[in-house]
């Protein structure tokens, strides 16, 4: 869909009878993208705990409150950019700014406060490295991301990935005030899951994504391509997740177990690439949440077991 | 004066800002005495 038209629907969308009435406190919490959130900060805390060292509780928690709240932020300036897209994709028009609940101005300043508010915080209570990463990671997503990639480039979620994964980085960084190459091997664990699991989404909801105008890959290079580079990805994932094993900062029952996750994650993208009808893309991308989810999780007991056996 | 739906929506929104200042306070409060050295 044109630009113009995009925002002539959007136009029409907010000015819908019955749909303005004053914003909700669901509203603003919306714009956080909890679900996203919840991820950032799981992945976040990850990096946290498995630094070497130890952080105060008290400042640990305010690191991970920085990391949730920056992230939220992030989600705020990235629905008021995007309001007009968001406004004729189903996935996201029942989202406040479409829906005409919150003025944009409101869910910007809303975003930027966040924003500044949560490095400021980090700066303060932790340390300047993992504050100038976050920020770094706001505006990755914010200028990277939002405003130059997502509406140019099917590689769109490949760079852009990079803010989704910077989370653990921040977290190791909070503890140490450095970022080691442990790191560096959590941030490619997200980095490269990150492409197999849109992919997998933008397959089954090419129709919404080519509406909206965003290039995802399955609307330029078409399905079979999509295919093939989720399976090359979900391939090249398999060793990076064994790095921990391999440099020795995790036990050969973490590899044990990232090998079995690694190889039912691509299995899951040959699925997709037999499959005609996206019940496989839908199951892969469901699989793609509980893959990240254990790794990161397998990650953690084995640190917590590593002093016991 | 009848209460509108507009002033329950802004109530409510006004004690989740309360909230989550002083939640901030309460926060601001026990980094200060780990920042200061007392229980670090």
């Amino acid at each position: 869909m044109p630009a113009m038209e995009r925002t002539a629907a959007y136009a029409a969308a907010v000015s819908a009878p019955g749909v303005a009435g004053g914003a909700q406190l669901a509203d603003y919490i919306a714009l956080l993208k909890p679900r996203v959130m919840s991820l950032v900060v799981f992945s976040g805390f990850a990096g946290l705990y498995l630094a070497p060292g130890t952080l105060h509780p008290i400042l640990a928690l305010t690191a991970i409150l920085c990391i949730a709240i920056g992230a939220g932020a992030s989600g705020a300036i990235n629905m008021w950019y995007d309001r007009d897209i968001d406004g004729v994709m189903e996935r996201t028009r029942g989202r406040p700014l479409p829906m005409g609940r919150l003025e944009p101005g409101e869910a910007l300043g809303f975003g930027i406060t966040l924003a500044v508010g949560s490095v400021a915080v980090m700066v303060l209570a932790v340390n300047w490295v993992a504050a100038a990463w976050l920020a770094a990671t706001i505006a990755f997503y914010v200028f990277v991301y939002t405003m130059w990639l997502k509406r140019r480039t099917p590689q769109n979620i490949v760079i852009g990935g990079a803010a989704g994964a910077f989370p653990p980085i921040i977290g190791w960084a909070a503890v140490t005030g450095s970022v080691g190459i442990e790191a560096l091997v959590l941030f490619g664990i997200i980095f490269m899951w990150t492409p197999p699991h849109f992919w997998a989404l933008a397959l089954f909801r090419s129709d919404d994504y080519g509406r909206a105008g965003v290039p995802m890959l399955p609307n330029v290079a078409g399905a079979a391509e999509t295919k093939r580079q989720i399976l090359l990805y979900t391939v090249l994932l398999f060793p990076i997740a064994m790095l921990p094993t391999w440099l020795g900062f995790a036990s050969h029952w973490y590899g044990l177990a990232a090998a079995v996750m690694g190889i039912l994650f691509i299995v899951c993208a040959l699925r997709v690439r037999q499959d005609t009808h996206h019940r496989a893309a839908r199951q892969m991308f469901g699989f793609s949440i509980l893959y990240l989810f254990m790794i990161f999780t397998l990650l953690i007991v084995d640190k917590s077991l590593s002093g016991v056996f | 004066m009848a209460i509108t739906v507009q002033h329950k929506r802004q109530r409510v929104k006004n004690f989740a800002l309360a909230g989550f200042l002083i939640t901030l306070v309460v926060l601001f409060f026990f980094i200060t005495l780990v920042k200061m050295g007392g229980a670090a």
